[in-house]
């Protein structure tokens, strides 16, 4: 899909040769989302979101800052209950069930739906412990599973090659880029359906980010995928479906390919296009 | 805009301009030979008391003050039974009062946050923080010591467990609210629960800070008497917890006021013990902050 002709938008330039095409992004639904209102108290923050996540693809939500893209995907593994006076009203089904509803059990819900943060947030132990912790908490292992599993999620995240001599180690010693693939490997190694990636690489430098990025592409052989992010670029190369998010409301969503060369929306147009954001 | 303004602003004429510079110099003179007087004369209080405490006290440090108990006057006493008594009132007063602090103090940071319990909580901990320690030892006689008829080592470590207690809860509360709510939201992102949470996350990130909390809270209770004077009594033999229990601050009170020369030796030198042990908890403390 070579775009060199069209110099209306920077960012299509960035869609990569060979992406999938637009109709791939058809399939089953992992996680569908019907008529979310969320409220910060008073305050409505997301107004009548209905949007699918399609199985084993990514899904990118792009918006400007405040628009409720990361607060969507904080409703998504229920964070928001942490929080008194955080609701949500709605339904969100994954695989057909409401993980809204009260009867929920967060905790089993957290291991199937996992969530990376945009700063990279290893805990104070060791880099196998740092993996170890999160599987310990749903499955029983012994200790040659537990390595197993172990070396699994760090070469899924492509770090192992980086940190097998030192897994022994703190994971506070490890640099920026290396932490946010530790913290990809942590909720990997859970074995979650679905990822939510909080603005991954907007703590990282270009390199790191590169090798982010081609770890999702990766990934989603095997997990379906929301990344919020405010690189359009990133969102062009890394998503097979976009999402765009202006005050709370859902403007428009499409093929990635589609959302950055032939939006239907003016509002969409002007963000993607660099006009407002 | 801004530099048509200031354009149009006169400027101070230089001998103005001198002379502000001139009183501003001197009154940053002033307030610095202030300050420095001021530090000065705290540093002089607590020079002359470590130099007081070296000069009498060092002669009276020997083998002999470690291994032998308090004896009568002019037969050679050490102060082993109250240097034993108060590692012991100590010991056991931190292991009582540090689990309960520790526990308090996970409850304000993590559970009560501006609840009415939390706030009141936090409210009666800091009233106990700053209560006079006469008080603690007032009232373990009349809870402990009054009703099993007599003095205790136990109930002097009591005395000292709820001196422990706030000291606890403050730097517990403080350095869990330390911790970034980005780390607690990681670990409940895994689907750990709450407790599991506080425990192997916020605890291990907050490790040193609450290592440094209790040992603040020993050097604080080591160096305490009034507590004791109702509850441990003092003894001038070793004893067991469920007797009268020797301490080096009550020693130090009871013999520094005698008229016998030894006696009051071995008053000083044990103040000297006393300020060494607290100076190198205190350092130690320092050192695991540092570590970081």
């Amino acid at each position: 899909m070579e775009q060199g002709s069209d110099t209306r938008t920077p960012a299509v330039r960035a869609v990569r040769p060979g992406m999938v095409p637009a109709d791939a992004v058809e399939g089953p639904t992992k996680l569908s989302i019907r008529n979310l209102d969320f409220f910060y108290g008073a305050n409505k923050a997301l107004k009548g979101i209905t949007l699918d996540l399609v199985d084993r693809r990514v899904t990118g939500m792009i918006g400007p800052s405040g628009c409720g893209k990361s607060t969507l995907l904080r409703v998504l593994n229920r964070m928001y209950d942490l929080y008194p006076g955080q609701r949500a009203t709605g339904e969100v089904l994954l695989d057909g069930e409401d993980i809204l509803a009260a009867s929920v059990d967060l905790n089993a819900l957290r291991s199937r739906i996992g969530m990376v943060f945009q700063k990279p947030t290893p805990f104070p132990m060791s880099i196998y412990d740092n993996i170890a912790f999160g599987v310990k908490l749903h499955e029983r292992l012994n200790r040659a599973e537990m390595d197993a599993r172990v070396e699994w999620s760090l070469t899924r995240a492509a770090l192992w090659a980086e940190v097998k001599d030192r897994l022994q180690t703190a994971a506070a010693g490890l640099s920026g880029g290396q932490q946010q693939r530790l913290c990809i490997a942590r909720t990997i190694a859970t074995r979650p359906e679905v990822i939510l990636l909080d603005e991954p690489t907007s703590a990282l430098d270009p390199i790191s980010t590169l090798k982010i990025e081609e770890l999702i592409d990766e990934l989603k052989q095997d997990f379906t995928i929301a990344i919020v992010t405010h690189n359009m670029q990133q969102a062009a190369r890394c998503a097979d479906q976009v999402a765009f998010f202006y005050l709370g409301e859902l403007v428009e969503m499409g093929p990635a390919a589609q959302i950055f060369t032939n939006p239907k929306q003016r509002r969409t147009q002007d963000y993607v296009t660099g006009r407002f954001g | 805009m801004s530099s048509a303004i200031l354009a149009e602003m006169p400027r101070p004429d230089a001998k103005t301009a001198a002379g502000l510079g001139r009183r501003r110099r001197n009154a940053d003179r002033l307030a610095r030979a202030l300050a420095v007087l001021a530090t000065l004369v705290a540093l002089a209080f607590l020079a002359s008391i470590l130099i007081t405490l070296l000069y009498l006290g060092v002669p009276g440090i020997s083998l002999h003050l470690f291994t032998t108990i308090t004896k009568a006057p002019g037969s050679q006493g050490g102060l082993a039974n109250a240097i034993v008594g108060s590692i012991v009132q100590a010991g056991l007063g931190t292991l009582i009062g540090t689990p309960i602090g520790l526990m308090v103090g996970t409850y304000l940071a993590e559970y009560a946050g501006r609840t009415k319990l939390g706030t009141a909580v936090r409210f009666v901990s800091d009233i106990l923080l700053s209560a006079p320690s006469i008080l603690i030892g007032l009232f373990i006689y009349q809870m402990v010591v009054a009703p099993l008829g007599g003095f205790s080592g136990f109930a002097g470590a009591l005395a000292l467990a709820i001196l422990v207690i706030p000291i606890v809860v403050r730097t517990t509360e403080d350095m869990l609210r330390l911790i970034p709510v980005s780390l607690r939201e990681a670990a409940i992102a895994l689907g750990a629960p709450r407790w599991k949470m506080i425990v192997f996350i916020c605890y291990r990130a907050a490790l040193d800070g609450l290592l440094t909390g209790v040992l603040l809270a020993v050097a604080r209770v080591a160096g305490e008497t009034a507590p004791l004077l109702f509850t441990s009594l003092g003894n001038s033999d070793y004893s067991g917890l469920s007797s009268a229990m020797a301490s080096l601050p009550v020693t130090i009170y009871q013999y520094a006021a005698s008229a016998f020369d030894d006696w009051v030796q071995l008053a000083w030198t044990g103040a000297l013990l006393i300020t060494i042990g607290v100076l190198a908890i205190n350092i130690v403390a320092r050192f695991v902050v540092r570590r970081r």
